[in-house]
């Protein structure tokens, strides 16, 4: 069924049956302190284990000692690389088709690389025995900078990989078309560049990541409990790494205390609790505590970029990327084989441009391994950055206002599906609208005075605009898999004779309440009280094959599979209704919870009904077997394209050049909202973490690699006294090949506040301090160096 | 060492070692794992626990420094199947999303309620800014203490 404007769903209602602000049900356990959580879980006879890390960056290990750690009472074993080599597990394959080590056998390469694990019979006592490992190192240059990584004379850090001669991690990556692009630029009046960091920064969910691994040697299987975004595909990962066929490996997510990314990954501490309780043959947790999960899992961004964008008659025409991309000392970003810089080359934005050309080299340096979206589409997040950076600087060069030289330069609604330069097919928009919508909350005329005036009396306020298109929703098989799978993800759906339903799932909550919306949909679309459709997740033995969440996945891959589950079921229910009421299915009408006979509207059967008819004796329609239930695996046709339109205002304090951001307005448009209370929810903690990054979040190394950050006291997280109350919007374009029309949403207010919030520094301080760029994270230091005509990029 | 402390109204001894935290001896020895570990040095909140109806952060507090006080942890908010109305407030409000830092959050605005029973909006969030929620934007917990606020002045009017 199309969307259209009459079906479209009334999300206001508070206690819908479908789409709504329907409170969710899995606050009940979590508001008890009832979650289930990693550590919350206690096998019998399980043991702990803690990992021995690198204090250097880049060094040989000459020799490792465990003998006085494996004489301290309660230690039960100490693994080293040589002890992994042994069962074939000392280097593992990341996602991206690299190898990483699991423990350091010849050299480390980033600071807080794992080195041994121990396992002992308290938390207390392995990291107490960590103490007493004796390694020797010598140390050697590390390579801390992308740029110095391509020099000649850096010294080369994956000697381990056989014909690696450089520390260039993939060959160059190109998009779009390089000499219309170089015509575009000719042709143009005006030319701006400039060179920005993306700077790297960390997800820092609030639980950190662990595993605990119990195998069974009697039976060979191996139950997991760790919580993952993306369980079947970690599972085929461990298969193929243990040898063992997916079906003797069992993984449960339970609850997860945040994601955002940072739990895609395989990490070595999982492989290391997998191999210990193998070794040990008993449980192995292994959880890190908050430094290692600074230094050592999937960071986020690290791109070096230089952006050129040139204009004609008033109007954005050519967009030239250069980027270096650093992943650190090992590929472990999360991409689609096909998309090695992801879908950075989104960064032409959502103007009707005449060509863009891009290019994305990816290097190798003494910093951990990671490149993983934080809240991030496959590095949307750092091509909106870019393109909407360099907007704004253009606008600066012609002297124009920055939301008119964007009005001017959009793709027009009846462009659509519109052919981006670089290759995406734009499925549905309204940009002008929705920036529309934006000015009128922010009461942009209003703020343009008022800055004037304040300009006046010397108090230093800015207004940023950025406006953002994202592709979400990975993706239709013939693009688009991770590791050889497709980016698809099933569902099964079983209407029990009750009237109750369960509706199992590939996708995997981190917190977005996939247990309420799922149920919505269910509930939209078989008119079943979503209180009465249980969603199962996070069980690979209970739920089909799928990709997970991330990405901004769930709804536009996984969310389209229950819809189209649901649809399938509603088929099946109407040929069985039609053997109830004795007449052909085509006489029949579908409201919602009940199919009945045209014309006759008296006679049907409710969707309860026909599920109890379903399972009973009575006669089912010829060639048709007992019971309600289908399932499927939906493979999206098309990426889904949210956008949206920000505006941020902020306060500089001329003396300490601290950055406030006094209001920040979000319109989004993510299509249809399937339970708008909690797309809401998404967008204000969106939002948060964008203002981190742009004010306070980064991961720094001095010159020898040793990371700056390794903990909340240094990598600083916005509190509730950073954030101002968020102004929110909405329009809503209906998604035109999704079942439901919706669109993915969760990372949309990290990808689009960034820009928005830089764009607003640099306008608070360009008239009057001639600044024309600073870099993130906006801090009070950066900032006043700004000020002071010497800008400072990050380390 | 022996260590005896009255967690929710009940007494539990133990023979710890003098470094054992206060999380840790809430979390394995009552098993009351709602209070959450997140961070190492205070920052987070995800282990705050009230210390005779103070908020402490059980992360940073050794279980031997507790000896024969009253600690109240997040389990102890709902009596006979009655929400605490912070609790009824965070649901209502749509004031967590993974829940990890949900039990800190609680009783980190439970005390400033029972401290202060009408906050202002900054109050609240000077009141939560020793705890991270890196989920909501903290806009809908500002907003679940004031529902908290608001439906139990009305709920003592009632008494």
């Amino acid at each position: 069924m199309a969307v259209t404007e009459e079906n479209l769903p009334s999300p206001r209602q508070e206690r819908p049956i479908g789409f709504g602000r329907l409170k969710r049900k899995e606050d009940a356990r979590f508001i008890r302190g009832q979650g289930t959580y990693l550590d919350d879980i206690r096998l019998p006879g399980m043991l702990h284990g803690a990992l021995l890390r690198s204090p250097y960056a880049h060094a040989r290990i000459v020799s490792i000692d465990t003998s006085e750690a494996l004489a301290l009472p309660g230690v039960a074993a100490v693994v080293t690389a040589k002890d992994l080599e042994t069962l074939g597990l000392a280097w593992m394959p990341t996602i991206s088709y690299d190898t990483q080590a699991v423990l350091a056998g010849d050299k480390v390469r980033f600071q807080g690389q794992e080195v041994a694990f121990v396992i002992a019979e308290t938390e207390y006592i392995a990291r107490d025995a960590l103490g007493l490992i004796d390694v020797e190192y010598e140390p050697l240059d590390a390579v801390v900078d992308a740029r110095r990584a391509l020099h000649e004379d850096a010294p080369l850090i994956r000697d381990d990989k056989e014909g690696q001669v450089d520390n260039v991690a993939s060959p160059t990556w190109e998009a779009g078309d390089q000499e219309a692009t170089d015509r575009a630029f000719a042709e143009a009046d005006v030319v701006v560049s400039r060179d920005m960091i993306y700077p790297r920064c960390h997800p820092a969910p609030l639980e950190t990541c662990g595993m605990i691994a119990d195998f069974n040697p009697e039976t060979g299987q191996l139950d997991i409990y760790n919580g993952n975004q993306a369980p079947n595909v970690h599972r085929t990962v461990y298969a193929h790494v243990a040898g063992l066929a997916e079906h003797m490996i069992r993984i449960r997510c339970n609850d997860i205390g945040g994601g955002f990314g940072n739990k895609v990954p395989v990490y070595p501490g999982y492989v290391c609790a997998i191999a210990g309780s193998i070794v040990a043959g008993v449980p192995v947790k292994w959880i890190e505590d908050r430094t290692e999960n600074l230094v050592s899992t999937g960071f986020a961004r690290d791109y070096i970029m230089r952006g050129e964008m040139c204009a004609k008659d008033g109007r954005i025409t050519g967009l030239r990327v250069d980027v270096i991309a650093d992943h650190g000392a090992f590929d472990s970003t999360a991409q689609p084989t096909k998309f090695p810089a992801g879908f950075f080359h989104i960064c032409c934005g959502s103007y009707d441009l005449q060509a863009a050309h891009v290019k994305v080299k990816a290097v190798y340096t003494n910093k951990a391994p990671g490149g993983v979206a934080y809240r991030c589409s496959f590095r949307i997040t750092e091509a909106v950055y870019l393109v909407e950076r360099m907007v704004n600087a253009l606008a600066l060069e012609m002297g124009a206002d920055q939301i008119d030289l964007r009005m001017r330069s959009f793709i027009a609604p009846e462009q659509f599906p519109y052919e981006t330069t670089t290759g995406w097919t734009f499925d549905s928009g309204n940009y002008a609208e929705t920036m529309k919508v934006a000015m009128e909350i922010a009461g942009y005329d209003d703020l343009l005075r008022e800055q004037a005036d304040k300009r006046e009396r010397g108090e230093l306020m800015g207004i940023g605009v950025s406006f953002f298109t994202e592709g979400v929703g990975a993706g239709p098989r013939k693009h688009m898999d991770i590791l050889g799978l497709s980016m698809n993800d099933g569902a099964d759906l079983r209407v029990h004779p009750s009237g109750k339903a369960m509706v199992s799932i590939s996708a995997q909550t981190q917190g977005q309440g996939h247990e309420t919306t799922f149920a919505q949909i269910v509930a939209e679309e078989l008119g079943l009280p979503p209180e009465d459709i249980e969603v199962r997740h996070g069980d690979t033995d209970r739920t089909p094959y799928g990709l997970g969440t991330y990405g901004s996945r769930s709804t536009p891959v996984s969310g389209a599979a229950v819809g189209v589950v649901s649809r399938k079921v509603r088929d099946r229910a109407r040929l069985i209704a039609a053997t109830m009421l004795e007449t052909r299915p085509e006489d029949l009408a579908w409201e919602k919870g009940r199919w009945y006979v045209r014309g006759d509207p008296e006679q049907g059967a409710m969707i309860e009904e026909i599920a109890r008819y379903a399972y009973s004796g009575e006669p089912m329609p010829e060639g048709m077997e007992g019971g309600l239930d289908a399932q499927v695996i939906y493979d999206p046709p098309n990426l889904t394209y949210p956008y949206g339109a920000y505006i941020a205002v902020v306060d500089i304090d001329p003396d300490t050049a601290q950055v406030t951001v006094r209001r920040f307005i979000a319109v989004d448009d993510c299509g249809v909202r399937i339970n708008p209370m909690i797309v809401e929810g998404q967008i204000h903690g969106g939002l948060a973490e964008g203002i981190g990054i742009a004010l306070m979040e980064v991961i720094t190394f001095d010159a020898e690699g040793n990371c700056l950050n390794s903990s909340f006291m240094d990598y600083l997280i916005p509190t509730a006294l950073e954030v101002p109350e968020f102004e929110l919007g909405e329009t809503v374009t209906p998604c035109p090949h999704h079942p439901l029309g919706a669109k993915g949403v969760g990372e949309s207010p990290n990808v689009g506040s960034p820009p928005a919030i830089v764009n607003a520094v640099i306008d608070a301080l360009h008239q009057t301090h001639g600044v024309t760029h600073v870099d993130m994270p906006c801090t009070p230091a950066r900032v006043w160096a700004a000020m002071q005509g010497r800008p400072e990029p990050p380390q | 060492m022996q260590v005896t402390l009255t967690i929710n109204g009940r007494e539990v001894s133990r023979d710890v070692e003098p470094r054992q935290l206060l999380v840790h001896f809430i979390r394995d020895t009552p098993g009351l794992t709602g209070t959450h570990w997140g961070c190492d040095t205070s920052n987070c909140g995800a282990c705050v626990v009230l210390m005779d109806g103070t908020p402490i952060k059980s992360c940073t507090t050794l279980a031997a420094m507790c000896v024969g006080h009253e600690i109240a942890t997040v389990e102890s908010l709902e009596v006979d199947g009655e929400l605490d109305p912070i609790q009824q407030g965070f649901h209502e409000m749509h004031a967590l999303h993974c829940g990890f830092c949900t039990p800190g959050m609680l009783m980190t605005t439970r005390a400033l309620l029972n401290e202060n029973p009408r906050p202002t909006d900054q109050e609240i969030r000077t009141a939560i800014s020793g705890a991270i929620c890196r989920c909501t934007g903290y806009q809908n917990i500002v907003a679940a203490v004031r529902w908290a606020a608001e439906h139990e002045a009305a709920f003592q009017q009632e008494i």
